[in-house]
């Protein structure tokens, strides 16, 4: 059943089998920027994210500001810069949750089998039918506000699709000649499902957490854009583009900008998954 | 009972499941975790030091909240099986009433998002299908990848600044009429329509190949009377399921959207009842919002007859 994140499709250019095509390499450089702002902010800008100076509030984007300046003065390109740290860290923790949470689900319910693997699909049936941002808003409704609450929300509402994959991988690996052998030579169940069963079945799912990289930025700056995330005067990209609000009719920079970046993030991870998903399919 | 009743029975209870899911999972999330109602009210009265003990366990027997968990749950379900999720922690009065009175607001939005989606899916999918320039099909067969990666709040901001702020056509805020409705409609539409548009391309492109269509080349049909008249209409019920699939995601997203445009409606009532740790305002709005999935769903099911002769229930009620 579709949610809300819906399936994400990637603008990858037809190239010639076995080599990555430019749209790739752009990406994964986009990623790995934007993973160097959010680990050593300070070498990619000289100004001070949150301190304002209100000599040069709301400048249009220049030579001195290259994404202007907000209402106190403040760089933005700066807050974008520093903003990273709080939505990639929040985003990965949410990915991180979502994956390892997902993967044991369903790697128990696919090897163990029986009532247990049909309890547990049921729960994530019910999980996927319900939109992402409703059973994160949820939860960030019991557990309170704040980014690594935000980053939890997003990570559960994951764990569903994530089981659903691995699941699916582990049947199709279970069958295979080698856990066949493994068990007639009496390895201890445990051992197989994680030393054989697991490096096998992990590749759809490192698939899906690229795609759901993407689609945990979206989540995370939504979320902190409604105000359950971040607190100012800390920047975030979601909080970024919601302060900027005030000002749509005056300062266009400073919702454009860093609206562009979060959309720049989540298509570079869209087009990494889907040549990731392709690939794997012409090998497998 | 006939095949058809049997059908729209089964279905039915089906779509009762996923609203029974929706109540458990936000039961579960809500009233187990570490919060409950009554440690929220205190807590958001600023010191909890003042409320006594004895003032407190009150308020827990008040919720029903001292009673053993499953007791609680088939409490709360009995009752809402009657439309009563309890009262609003911070508005006051019936949950239901609140959501009732948000409700239509939304589904106008959620329905003419539909008809935009629609309508912006199949036109591209179209002009994609018909376009001879490679080019040209390049960019409109990536263009709905690209949509769905745009955070949606940005998508109106930046319509909001074009659309109200530049050209003056629309206002940017508010409920007043029709004209408020067209750029959040538009906004919310931008990721059912990419998808839309992402299947019925496929689709089409499968049509196109089909043995009718050599069948209608060959009895001289123009080739736009092919793909609007013949191909488009097999191709185009799955991108319809698609949309009735996808409601559920257009009412989350009016969450967002309606925050943006500073409309009211179901998903303002949700933000401000997120905000506020309304549980039960929360809760409601779930099941709620689950009731209306469920609901379209079914009309959507229903309706397929109507479009493509083909398919009865009689048959898929029989398999």
């Amino acid at each position: 059943m579709t949610t809300d994140t819906l399936p994400a499709v990637a603008a990858v250019p037809r190239t010639r089998r076995g080599t990555l095509g430019a749209g790739f390499w752009i990406s994964v450089a986009l990623i790995a920027l934007f993973l160097s702002w959010a680990l050593f902010p300070a070498l990619f800008t000289g100004h001070d994210p949150i301190a304002s100076a209100p000599a040069q509030r709301l400048q249009a984007p220049g030579a001195a500001h290259p994404f202007g300046t907000d209402q106190l003065g403040r760089d933005l390109y700066a807050r974008v810069v520093y903003g990273a740290g709080a939505s990639i860290r929040a985003t990965v923790v949410a990915v991180l949750v979502g994956m390892t949470a997902g993967t044991l689900i369903g790697l128990v319910s696919g090897f163990v089998g029986g009532w247990l693997d049909a309890v547990l699909m049921r729960v994530v049936d019910v999980l996927l039918a319900i939109p992402a941002l409703l059973i994160s808003l949820t939860i960030v409704t019991a557990l309170g506000f704040g980014v690594v609450k935000v980053a939890l929300a997003v990570g559960v509402a994951a764990i569903a699709g994530f089981a659903r994959v691995m699941r699916a991988e582990v049947l199709r690996v279970r069958t295979s000649a080698f856990v066949e052998a493994a068990l007639a030579c009496g390895v201890r169940r445990r051992t197989i499902a994680l030393r054989t069963v697991l490096p096998h079945a992990i590749g759809s799912v490192l698939v899906l957490a690229a795609l759901e990289f993407g689609t945990a930025i979206l989540a995370v700056s939504a979320l902190s854009f409604l105000g359950f995330g971040a607190v100012p005067p800390n920047p975030e990209w979601g909080l970024l583009v919601a302060d900027g609000r005030t000002f749509l009719a005056s300062a266009w920079w400073l919702t454009t900008i860093p609206g562009l970046v979060i959309a720049l993030a989540v298509t570079a991870a869209n087009v990494i998954s889907r040549t990731f998903k392709d690939r794997s399919e012409v090998h497998g | 009972m006939g095949a058809p009743a049997r059908y729209v029975a089964g279905r039915l209870a089906q779509g009762a499941v996923v609203i029974w899911a929706a109540f458990t999972v936000t039961f579960v999330i809500l009233y187990l975790l570490p919060s409950d109602p009554v440690s929220i009210m205190l807590s958001q009265g600023g010191d909890s030091t003042g409320v006594s003990e004895e003032a407190e366990s009150r308020l827990r027997a008040e919720f029903g909240l001292d009673q053993p968990v499953l007791v609680q749950y088939a409490t709360a379900l009995w009752r809402a099986l009657h439309g009563d999720f309890g009262d609003s922690i911070t508005l006051g009065g019936a949950v239901i009433g609140h959501i009732l009175q948000a409700l239509p607001q939304t589904v106008l939005l959620t329905a003419v998002t539909a008809v935009i989606a629609v309508a912006g899916g199949v036109g591209l999918a179209v002009a994609a299908s018909a376009t001879r320039s490679r080019t040209l099909r390049r960019v409109l067969t990536n263009l709905p990848s690209v949509a769905v990666s745009l955070p949606s709040f940005w998508v109106g901001m930046v319509l909001i600044q074009l659309f109200s702020f530049r050209l003056h056509l629309f206002p940017a805020l508010g409920n007043g009429g029709f004209a408020t409705l067209v750029l959040p409609a538009v906004t919310l539409a931008v990721p059912t329509g990419a998808v839309v548009a992402q299947v019925l391309y496929n689709n089409l492109s499968g049509a196109l190949r089909q043995a009718f269509v050599e069948v209608l080349r060959a009895k001289g049909l123009s080739e736009r009377r092919i793909l609007l008249g013949h191909a488009l209409r097999v191709a185009v019920l799955p991108a319809l399921t698609l949309v009735g699939m996808n409601i559920a995601a257009m009412l989350a997203g009016a969450i967002v959207i309606e925050t943006v445009f500073g409309r009211s409606g179901l998903g303002r009532l949700t933000e401000a009842a997120v905000s506020e740790q309304d549980i039960p305002l929360v809760q409601g709005v779930v099941v709620v919002s689950a009731a209306v999935f469920v609901l379209v769903n079914l009309v959507v099911d229903l309706l397929y007859p109507l479009v493509d002769p083909r398919i009865s229930h009689r048959a898929t009620a029989a398999s």
